[in-house]
């Protein structure tokens, strides 16, 4: 599919012979571009065993290339004032950057060069692997990452890379070597993967002559394998408590698996979020627990949907004698939407928020090139900015009240870290 | 020069309007999308708060969200988001500023939120206490954060006398202490159309903006605004240093050294300096420290990050009417010690201090914050914010300047700068030293220095 080069519309999109897909779209805001390179090669990727695998190639891959030393690497994009990020997720591993519009050939080139002939020098490995190990010790020490971790654990099991810690393990970091980074980049960080996303002041034509001819020669690489997508359903409520000596407030967080992407069910899933417990500065729960009782700064939902069945998420940072109040106060509000559904006011301006706040996230290249990697990423199609307005206004208060129902407070997973006097 | 056309934020013009009341609006049109953010500023902050009512500012701002005569307290948060926009407000030393960004269609919306803000709120009492307990679950998510947890202590130790060393939440038996009178009376002192600036930008013709904001904010009187005068800070006597004890994983260090205020014509050599040591950051509190800035050829990356000592370097400066505070964090590899950090740093400062920067550093880093600026100019909602900033700082004329300003610094006035300002007996060193179990308990009040 190809569609019209438009300065204001449709992006270009074409997929190359090895699979690789390339989309380009022209804006003209700032004189400069953002280049943004996804690969299927995020967390779920890691072996078991190796968990940390995918994040340690993330912090590694840009430290030295088959033509530039690491210290050339930085010396080029410091020079240009350029940042380079290498980001990673469950499923992506991206490497993004905006440049100036002037020096987007030297940047696209310098990006793929980095994404494809990676040397992972010894040196390097061994320095940014004491990095990792210290961002894992910070993690360990942070109450929302600890209870966050936790409640993934328990909702997907240890064998399911959803119920692994994305950072791995002070132990499997130090278990990874060279060569596995080498081997996961051959195998992952390869064309067949690859989604890249070109948005700024850049001729679309001549971008992507210059993102083909730097790809085509490579081999494309093998397909991914799909994860398992059944995930087992809790047999009853669990409640767990992780003592965090020191710390002055709890953080709290209580997880139910909801549905994957590609669910017919997933709009409903993400309008009940969205009035659960993001419209409005968190929704009905933040209307409580903030608003109206005063316990807690932070208190929301998150719901994330991608190939299997995604987490939903609440979560909390609250005093340590409030901890019983607000997960009762969760209950309450659980029971009560899973028992009324939404109004029909709620549901209007949760939809409305949806489909209106389309264009602030179109306004700046970044937030246009992310758009267009999570459309390809799940083949959502080029006119889903046109097409989701009619999708979210489709879905009816029962379609939601539906969804809600499989937030049982009954089946909830709920895990509390903070300081020892904050045990419910 | 590397950038061959100037920021659109930069070039675009403001139009610039005081209304009889003596509200300041300021406007650009900037078409390239159908939308408009609105920024309200308010000269006042954390700065301006004295011993029993800090962090005034800061919870005055949250309860400006809490409902006012025109609009119930249950529909402050969707009156935007109904629209698909996005809302937000913050409070720091300066100033206090609330946005809506959002389709222009809904100018009219946001400009009423401001006006209804600036005039009309309700401070309920059982709004006043319900949000005193969630300041405070604020401020302990804070102390959960060693890093926070240390820059509050830094800046404590490194500012003696001038009230920028409280921390903007304020201290805790402040918070457990204000009244609601505190509140409104801090509301309505400050909260007058002569203290404040109103920008927009975006989708929108200047007239027709200012003929809006006439209908929306005319009628509001003006009124006091005045701040109180701050104790200056005296210079500094001798090194200092804090050591932070506490139950952790991890040591960080800080550094914090006396910054000029802004546009104090060390600021800007200053801010050059600083992208030789760290990397350029920009210079926007809204945008440019989401992403990290280019970094990795810096002075202390190289020393301490890629000599394996600290798995990661930041330094910050940024603009405050007032001097206030240059600092350096790391944090420290898992298994260093933090006094080799310390050494380390402190030796490459030294070397800065006595033996410059070389040309070359100097010249990438100016390529580098011009480059910053383009790309934190991206969006109405961060040019209104710069606009905004500026003008709460001193004057938004200075947003527009930012490029010639940084082309205006010369290799010298850099090497001034580090030899006069990074000196050790005016450096105030802080660490956060994790052990086993807190050797006491968290204290009841908060620790004064």
């Amino acid at each position: 599919m190809t569609g019209p080069a438009s300065a204001i519309g449709v992006p270009i999109r074409r997929q190359l012979g090895n699979g690789a897909v390339v989309l380009v779209k022209r804006t003209t805001t700032t004189p400069a571009v953002t280049i943004n390179a996804s690969f299927r090669a995020g967390a779920v990727c890691d072996p078991p065993g190796k968990e940390g695998l995918a994040h340690f190639v993330s912090r590694t891959i840009d430290r030295g290339t088959s033509a530039r030393t690491v210290d050339q690497l930085s010396d080029e994009l410091d020079g240009r004032g350029v940042t380079l990020s290498v980001t990673i997720n469950r499923h992506a591993l991206s490497l993004v950057s905006t440049c100036l519009a002037e020096d987007f050939d030297a940047i696209l080139r310098l990006l793929l060069e980095v994404s494809t002939s990676p040397t992972f020098p010894d040196e390097e490995v061994d320095t940014r692997r004491r990095e990792i190990v210290t961002l894992i010790r910070q993690d360990d020490d942070t109450p929302g990452t600890v209870a966050l971790e936790r409640v993934m654990r328990l909702l997907y099991g240890e064998a399911h890379p959803y119920g692994r810690p994305p950072r791995g393990t002070v132990d499997s970091v130090h278990r990874l070597r060279r060569s596995d980074l080498a081997d996961f980049v051959a195998a992952r960080v390869v064309p067949s993967t690859l989604v890249l996303a070109i948005v700024g002041d850049v001729d679309p034509d001549r971008a992507l002559a210059l993102a083909s001819s730097l790809l085509d020669s490579l081999p494309g690489g093998a397909a991914m394998p799909l994860l398992d997508p059944s995930i087992p359903r809790p047999a009853g409520r669990r409640d767990e408590f992780i003592a965090m000596p020191g710390k002055v407030q709890a953080d709290i967080a209580v997880g139910f698996v909801a549905v994957a992407r590609a669910d017919p069910a997933y709009e409903s899933y993400w309008l009940m979020n969205t009035i659960l417990g993001q419209y409005a500065l968190g929704g009905r729960l933040g209307a409580r627990i903030r608003e109206r009782q005063g316990m807690a700064y932070y208190v929301s939902s998150a719901f994330e949907a991608a190939d299997v069945p995604g987490p939903l998420l609440i979560r909390a940072g609250v005093d340590p004698g409030n901890v019983g109040s607000v997960l009762t106060a969760v209950d309450e509000e659980l029971r009560t939407f899973i028992a009324e559904g939404p109004s029909d006011r709620e549901l209007r301006e949760a939809t409305q928020y949806m489909v209106g706040s389309l264009p602030r996230r179109l306004e700046t290249n970044a937030g246009i090139a992310s758009f267009l990697q999570t459309v390809e990423f799940f083949g959502l199609g080029l006119d889903y900015d046109r097409r989701m307005a009619g999708l979210l206004a489709s879905v009816t208060r029962d379609a939601v009240q539906a969804a809600a129902a499989r937030l049982d407070p009954d089946q909830a997973t709920v895990v509390v870290a903070g300081p020892p006097e904050a045990r419910p | 020069m590397a950038v061959s056309d100037p920021p659109v934020g930069a070039h675009a013009q403001v139009h610039e309007t005081v209304l009889g009341n003596g509200l300041r609006v300021l406007v650009q049109a900037n078409h390239t999308a159908p939308l408009a953010s609105v920024w309200c500023w308010y000269r006042v902050g954390s700065g301006d708060e004295s011993s029993g009512t800090t962090g005034v500012s800061h919870w005055v701002e949250h309860m400006n969200f809490k409902g006012s005569a025109g609009i119930p307290r249950d529909r402050v948060k969707g009156i935007i988001e109904q629209h698909g926009g996005h809302w937000n407000g913050y409070t720091w030393v300066d100033q206090t500023a609330y946005t809506e960004t959002a389709t222009t269609d809904a100018l009219d919306h946001m400009l009423f939120i401001e006006a209804e803000r600036m005039g009309r709120c309700l401070y309920h009492p059982d709004d006043c206490e319900s949000e005193r307990t969630v300041i405070i679950s604020e401020l302990q998510g804070g102390e959960n954060d060693p890093e926070q947890l240390l820059d509050q202590e830094v800046a404590a130790t490194a500012l003696q006398a001038h009230p920028y060393r409280h921390p903007t939440i304020g201290w805790l038996s402040d918070l457990q202490a204000m009244s609601r009178d505190d509140l409104l009376g801090h509301y309505r002192r400050f909260y007058v159309p002569n203290n404040a600036t109103l920008v927009v930008v975006g989708d929108v013709e200047p007239a027709d903006v200012v003929r809006r904001a006439v209908r929306h904010f005319d009628a509001i009187p003006p009124g006091d605004g005045r701040r109180v005068r701050r104790t200056a800070e005296p210079p500094q006597r001798g090194g200092r240093r804090v050591d932070v004890l506490r139950a952790g994983t991890t040591a960080y260090l800080k550094l914090a050294f006396h910054a000029p205020a802004f546009p104090d014509v060390d600021f800007f050599p200053f801010l050059v300096l600083d992208a030789v040591l760290t990397g350029a950051k920009g210079l926007s509190l809204w945008a440019s420290f989401r992403t990290p800035p280019p970094q990795r050829s810096t002075r202390l990356y190289r020393g301490l990050v890629d000599s394996g000592l600290a798995s990661s370097v930041m330094g910050l400066l940024l603009p405050t009417a007032d001097p206030y505070l240059y600092t350096l964090s790391a944090t420290v590899t898992e298994g260093v010690p933090v006094s080799s950090v310390e050494e380390r740093l402190l030796h490459l400062l030294a070397d800065v201090r006595d033996r410059g920067v070389t040309r070359d550093e100097f010249a990438r880093a100016k390529r580098q914050l011009a480059a910053r600026f383009v790309f934190e100019s991206d969006s109405v909602t961060n040019i209104g914010h710069q606009i905004g900033f500026f003008d709460s700082v001193g004057d938004w004329r200075a947003y527009p300047a930012l490029r010639t300003s940084v082309e205006a610094v010369s290799f010298d006035d850099v090497l001034a700068v580090a030899a006069a300002r990074l000196r050790p007996d005016a450096c105030t060193v802080g660490v956060f030293q994790p052990v086993a179990d807190d050797p006491a308990p968290p204290p009841a009040s908060p620790p004064v220095p």
